[in-house]
């Protein structure tokens, strides 16, 4: 082998050609800031031109600093990237989450939290940028971390593409601060989960594509003859997400120096695509992303095999089958073609299925080991995203049922629904993730606390009864006071009456959001504490019985 | 079973693996999609739609500027209590020129697709500046600041050619007088030929009387705000179909 060899010499060509293409990019922005007349634009562009700046002066920098040193030294994998991707992913987290209490606290107590004067923190501008806070960047962050590292040690290899990873991260990251403050300033297509203009698309599509070739290319330098469970999820996540980003965002800008579009599709088709984008948003980034974490963090936490291959194979192909039929549930009784919802309810029942073989493949890898549930708060958290990503999938099923979707649709039901997968899945697999995460990247021996670990987890759960049980409660009573008829056969309630009725239940809910908050915050410090090298503070019981000595319980037969 | 022992194929070959994957995911979608875009009692056959005029375009604009769309549906299902409390149920037909859609996930407010002739101008004026003074019990934001906006429409016309571009009927004279025509709906003072080209040319798109108003909308004739346009644009949502001869239960209508 010549890698001991090449490794020594530093190669720099994919940093010039990164390099290269941001100075491309930001050429072609300060054309656009140049000829627009569209003052949005303009600051959009001005925006990505210093962050772009920004980025190849520290690029320039940081090779500066280098030597002869090989950064993309190929006997070593990709951490610092990693590593980045923990603190990014606290980051959005905590904003996601905050933006997300003060759009709950803007429904519960309008004249406080409303301000006449700045229309740009309405709650029609502040949802999105909650939504894709948490969706993207949060989640985004954790499946980017997590992919680069699970792709790396199932295959025994480094990252591909040396510097090209690097730009599938900060890339991302760029796509966010131009979604986000976009939405504040009031640009958005209005399609949900789905709002960036158009610019801001075309440069997550490069982002992306580069993403699957980055992730591609490392696959293909595998040193395991196999690709792990886990990649093929992530692999179905980037390939799918694709498809789904180009499809629904197909449109025409008004101005190619504007930052307006118009969709392509109109009414009824538009909405089809939309929903078939967005529900799938759900299955391909918040399942498959999520489970593909779940297949590797949970047996690698608990050090036991994932409990069934063929129920992995089964589970894998079926899922990605049936989830992108479910789209349609999203409009019943709409103007959508009635075969269409038909076909839409029937896969969402399905979807049951696949979605709880995955739950059990992902619990019954405790086997043997679910004496951990007890004593590692961290094994606990993934163990209960999994258990409220079975709950969700067993709600959704049941909602995409045409009956009880005529009264759950357009309430706070379907709020609830999405922050019990949100909350509770995608959530708690984060964080499990993450608290992984820090122990291994950083080589500590343990986190910096454990107990902060279980005030998290308890502080979170109950936040997420609080919230789920809220919903419920308002989702089902606005439902059924919409179709009350008193005993003159008149509609009983007027709408505003249903939002009074409301008052309470958005109190809790918000108390529910505050609790979720802090239990991350607790995190954050947590995390930075451990990554900071802060001894780890050890409580009696594992000083004296190490999990190690204990006696193994035999598998749950 | 022995198509699970074969599987070791996707395993080793990642293209193989990607290629299956993207095959299994598009099926789905392909079925669901394709034929909307085909079959032709998707739409219904209807008397009245329209294209927007420029000034509901603009105020349509805004409405999806601020977000309405994440609180307020246009889409009354065919319910017996959402027929009585909106009015009659949405076809796909009223919402064959929306690029994007507008129909919604979520009634955080009323639903909004036939709120048009609903309340009066003023009370929509005054609502959206401050929907407490109207309604006490509202969680709504205010939105006083459209009042303050002054319209931004000197690429109205650039805003139709893209319409036209992804399919809305709008004719070269339509587009040519795009700005004559916004300014002459929000002006009662305005152009008397603007104002007359404004409602025949609408009105043959239509092929039903009265499809077009024309006033100044937010109680203040010296300038064109943002308040002007949205309001336009709240007044005639769900009002072009000719419902007095659409024929619900013919079979090309069934669902």
């Amino acid at each position: 082998m010549t890698q001991s060899a090449a490794s020594l010499k530093r190669d720099d060509s994919t940093s010039f050609s990164v390099g290269g293409l941001l100075g491309l990019f930001a050429l072609l922005a300060l054309i656009i800031a140049g000829r627009t007349e569209d003052p949005l634009m303009e600051a959009h562009a001005w925006l990505f031109i210093s962050l772009v700046a920004f980025g190849i002066l520290a690029l320039c920098f940081w090779a500066a600093g280098l030597a002869d040193r090989n950064p993309f030294d190929p006997r070593q994998y990709e951490v610092t990237l990693v590593k980045w991707g923990v603190f990014t992913s606290m980051f959005w987290g905590v904003a996601g989450f905050l933006v997300g209490i003060i759009i709950a606290l803007q429904l519960t107590w309008p004249t406080v939290f409303y301000f006449p004067e700045l229309g740009w923190t309405n709650f029609g501008r502040l949802r999105p940028l909650h939504t894709s806070a948490v969706i993207f960047a949060f989640g985004g962050n954790v499946l980017l971390a997590t992919s680069f590292y699970v792709v790396q040690r199932t295959c025994r290899t480094r990252l591909a593409g040396g510097m090209w990873p690097w730009f599938v991260f900060w890339g991302y990251n760029l796509f966010i601060v131009i979604a986000g403050t976009g939405y504040l300033m009031g640009i958005t297509q209005s399609k949900e989960y789905a709002e960036p203009e158009w610019y801001a698309d075309l440069w997550l599509t490069l982002v992306w594509v580069v993403y699957l070739l980055v992730f591609l290319g490392t696959l293909w330098k595998r040193k395991e003859p196999h690709i792990y469970v886990a990649n093929w999820f992530y692999l179905s996540f980037i390939v799918t997400i694709a498809m789904l980003h180009i499809v629904n965002n197909l449109s025409i800008p008004v101005d190619w120096a504007g930052t307006k579009s118009v969709q392509l599709f109109a009414g009824v088709q538009d909405a089809m695509t939309q929903w078939w984008y967005a529900h799938n948003a759900v299955g391909f980034f918040l399942t498959t992303g999520f489970l593909a974490i779940m297949y590797y963090f949970i047996p690698k936490r608990v050090e036991r095999p994932v409990y069934s291959y063929r129920l992995s194979i089964v589970h894998f192909w079926s899922l990605i089958f049936i989830y992108i039929w479910a789209g349609p549930h999203h409009l019943h009784y709409t103007a959508l073609p009635q075969w269409a919802q038909t076909l839409g309810m029937t896969f969402s029942v399905m979807l049951w299925m696949p979605s709880w073989g995955g739950m059990i493949n992902g619990l019954m890898t405790l086997s043997g080991a679910w004496d951990k549930l007890r004593t590692d708060p961290v094994v606990r958290m993934l163990v209960v995203s999994v258990a409220f990503y079975g709950m969700a999938t067993f709600e959704g099923p049941m909602m995409s049922v045409r009956a009880v979707n005529a009264l759950s649709h357009y309430t706070e039901w379907g709020i609830g629904h999405v922050h019990s997968g949100a909350l509770g899945w995608v959530g708690f697999i984060s964080f499990g993730a993450l608290y992984c995460l820090a122990e291994w990247l950083w080589k500590r021996d343990g986190l910096y606390s454990k107990n902060l670990v279980e005030w998290h987890f308890w502080l979170a759960t109950i936040g997420i009864v609080f919230y789920m049980v809220s919903m419920w409660f308002a989702g089902i009573l606005e439902g059924l006071m919409w179709r009350a008829y008193n005993e003159y056969g008149f509609l009983e309630y007027a709408f505003v009456e249903t939002v009074e009725a409301k008052h309470i239940s958005y109190i809790i809910r918000a108390a529910g959001g505050g609790l979720y908050l802090i239990g991350a915050l607790i995190m954050v410090y947590n995390l930075v504490m451990t990554a900071l090298g802060r001894s780890p503070e050890t409580t009696p019981r594992d000083a004296q019985e190490p999990a190690s000595e204990r006696p193994v319980l035999q598998a749950a037969e | 079973m022995g198509l699970l022992n074969n599987h070791g194929v996707f395993e080793r070959h990642s293209l193989v693996l990607t290629i299956g994957i993207l095959v299994v995911v598009s099926i789905g979608g392909i079925v669901q999609m394709a034929p909307l875009f085909y079959m032709e009692n998707t739409i219904e056959k209807v008397t009245g739609m329209r294209p927007y005029t420029p000034l509901e375009l603009a105020g349509r604009d805004i409405y999806i500027r601020e977000g309405c769309y994440v609180c307020h549906s246009q889409m009354v299902r065919p319910l017996r209590d959402e027929v009585e409390r909106y009015g009659h149920y949405s076809l796909a037909a009223e919402s064959m020129y929306d690029h994007p859609f507008q129909w919604g996930s979520k009634r955080t407010g009323p639903d909004l697709a036939r709120v048009g002739g609903k309340y009066s101008d003023a009370w929509q004026v005054e609502h959206l500046r401050d929907p407490r003074a109207l309604v006490p019990e509202s969680i709504m934001p205010p939105y006083a600041f459209l009042d303050d906006n002054l319209l931004r429409f000197h690429d109205i016309e650039d805003r139709l050619k893209a319409e036209r571009a992804v399919g809305a009927p709008y004719t070269d004279d339509m587009i040519e007088n795009a700005e004559a025509h916004l300014i002459a709906q929000a002006d009662p003072d305005a152009d008397y030929e603007d104002q007359d080209t404004l409602v025949a040319m609408y009105t043959e798109a239509s092929g039903r009387e009265g499809t077009v108003q024309f006033r100044d909308f937010d109680g203040d004739p010296s300038v064109i705000t943002e308040m002007d346009a949205i309001v336009a644009y709240l007044q005639m949502t769900g009002s072009l179909v000719d419902f007095s001869t659409y024929e619900a239960d013919d079979l090309s209508n069934r669902r």
